[in-house]
């Protein structure tokens, strides 16, 4: 048995596990913090990253004694009380996701790759999701949203948030919901 | 995962002590192909003995014509280091096509050269570059280090401590990856130095090595015409599902032509 003492979302926490418990075991089983997901339990899905010490890792491939002392970020640790992450945000705005299973690894992993690279081109993003895996949005939506979550964090307002923010004048906002049912219908296509 | 112990050593000396006296013990250092390997339970070591926070394995280093990387130094860290950048971009820019940006912030470099997975990417630059490998024992030139797949020079309780690239003129490494696993279907890295030329293929055979009659033709002044007719015996290659022995051999000569062309 190993005592695992880790911070996790600001909060210390310390469990007495056994050395081959995984991080993504230890969040979920030990923490009851079951927004990291384990999809393939691979290491091949993404599902289950989260940031130790503020460097984007897959949860279940690392042993939870093996970060002991250090800092956990996990996808519960983002929003600051009822005001989503501009990530989270941004994903849902842009709907990038599906079913949302593969959603809080997405959103851990974009959060770290923005980091290294705040202003991503279409290809870094897509090298920079690559250990992340969808089944189902054919990623469209979700390097759309990681595209409005880098300009929300380099102090931009995105097009939408700005629109529903000033609907002052009734003929604009009409326009523009007009445009946002358009740009919605393209979406789907 | 078989149950095991796991104990963080605080010195290059306690781990090889660890090792010693507990001989079904294995180092660990990012864990990125040995916890994936126990969870499969294709390995049930008594002990994990993690080296990976050691500062003496960590580091990059420039000095006299060679490139020094500590052997617990993450891929991320050597895909971003301007002093990696600087001294031999080829070697930086193969570390950032590892695996996937979470197994980049903990895969190292040692763990890497040490494990010798026939398709990695590091034993290419490491071959290709002649580099030598140091453990806490003696230095290991890469000729001599790499013995085929999963097998190295690497003697029971022997700890890789560095990597030291020497310098070249130039230097490229062109890849095709599998799509789906991101491994090497074949990856080539030719360094142009002043002795002449190194080829080093990884991902096609049983294990990296070098594509000598490729270097005899390329010589001093490397050019990708050079290559064309240039023996390469498919029977020597890896056929599975993904690949016949043909096609591997086929993608050896295009990615050698890719990195001869994009020499730096």
């Amino acid at each position: 048995m190993a005592k695992v003492e880790i911070k996790v979302n600001g909060v210390k926490q310390s469990r007495n596990v056994e050395d081959r418990t995984l991080l993504a075991n230890f969040l979920r089983d030990e923490l009851g913090l079951t927004g990291t997901h384990i999809g393939c339990d691979t290491s091949q899905c993404g599902c289950c990253t989260v940031h130790v010490n503020g460097r984007a890792v897959k949860s279940c491939s690392v042993l939870a004694v093996q970060v002991n002392g250090a800092d956990v970020l996990t996808i519960e640790g983002l929003a600051k009380g009822s005001k989503l992450h501009p990530v989270q945000q941004a994903f849902s705005e842009c709907h990038g996701l599906q079913c949302g299973f593969c959603t809080p690894g997405m959103i851990m992993a974009t959060v770290g790759m923005l980091k290294d690279t705040p202003n991503p081109s279409e290809e870094e993003i897509i090298h920079g999701l690559e250990g992340n895996l969808c089944r189902c949005t054919g990623y469209i939506n979700i390097v759309k949203a990681v595209k409005q979550s880098a300009k929300m964090l380099r102090g931009k307002k995105p097009a939408k948030a700005a629109k529903k923010a000033a609907p002052k004048k009734k003929a604009k906002a009409a326009k523009k919901a007009k445009k946002s049912k358009k740009a919605k219908k393209a979406a789907k296509k | 995962m078989y149950a095991l112990n796991y104990v963080k050593v605080k010195s290059l000396a306690e781990a090889a002590k660890m090792l010693a006296s507990n001989p079904e013990a294995k180092l660990m250092a990012g864990g990125m192909t040995l916890v994936p390997t126990l969870k499969q339970r294709l390995a049930q070591p008594s002990h994990l003995v993690d080296i990976g926070a050691l500062p003496e394995l960590r580091g990059i280093t420039a000095k006299a014509g060679t490139l020094t990387i500590g052997a617990a130094t993450k891929h991320h860290d050597v895909a971003t280091s301007a002093v990696a950048k600087k001294a031999i971009p080829s070697l930086a820019y193969l570390a950032g096509l590892i695996g996937d940006p979470q197994v980049r912030n903990l895969g190292t470099i040692g763990g890497s050269v040490a494990n010798n997975d026939p398709a990695a990417d590091y034993p290419a630059a490491v071959l290709g570059l002649g580099a030598t490998v140091v453990t806490n024992k003696r230095e290991i030139a890469a000729d001599d280090y790499f013995q085929g797949m999963f097998t190295t020079a690497l003697e029971e309780g022997e700890i890789i401590t560095r990597i030291v690239f020497p310098v070249p003129r130039r230097a490229a490494y062109a890849k095709f990856a599998h799509p789906a696993s991101g491994y090497a279907m074949a990856g080539v890295f030719v360094a142009q130095t002043s002795d002449g030329t190194r080829v080093a293929v990884t991902g096609a055979g049983p294990g990296v090595f070098r594509w000598k009659a490729a270097e005899t033709a390329l010589g001093k002044n490397p050019k990708a015409a050079a290559i064309e007719g240039v023996a390469l015996d498919a029977g020597e290659m890896n056929e599975d599902i993904h690949a016949t022995r043909e096609y591997r051999a086929n993608l050896v000569r295009v990615m050698a032509k890719r990195a001869i062309a994009q020499l730096r």
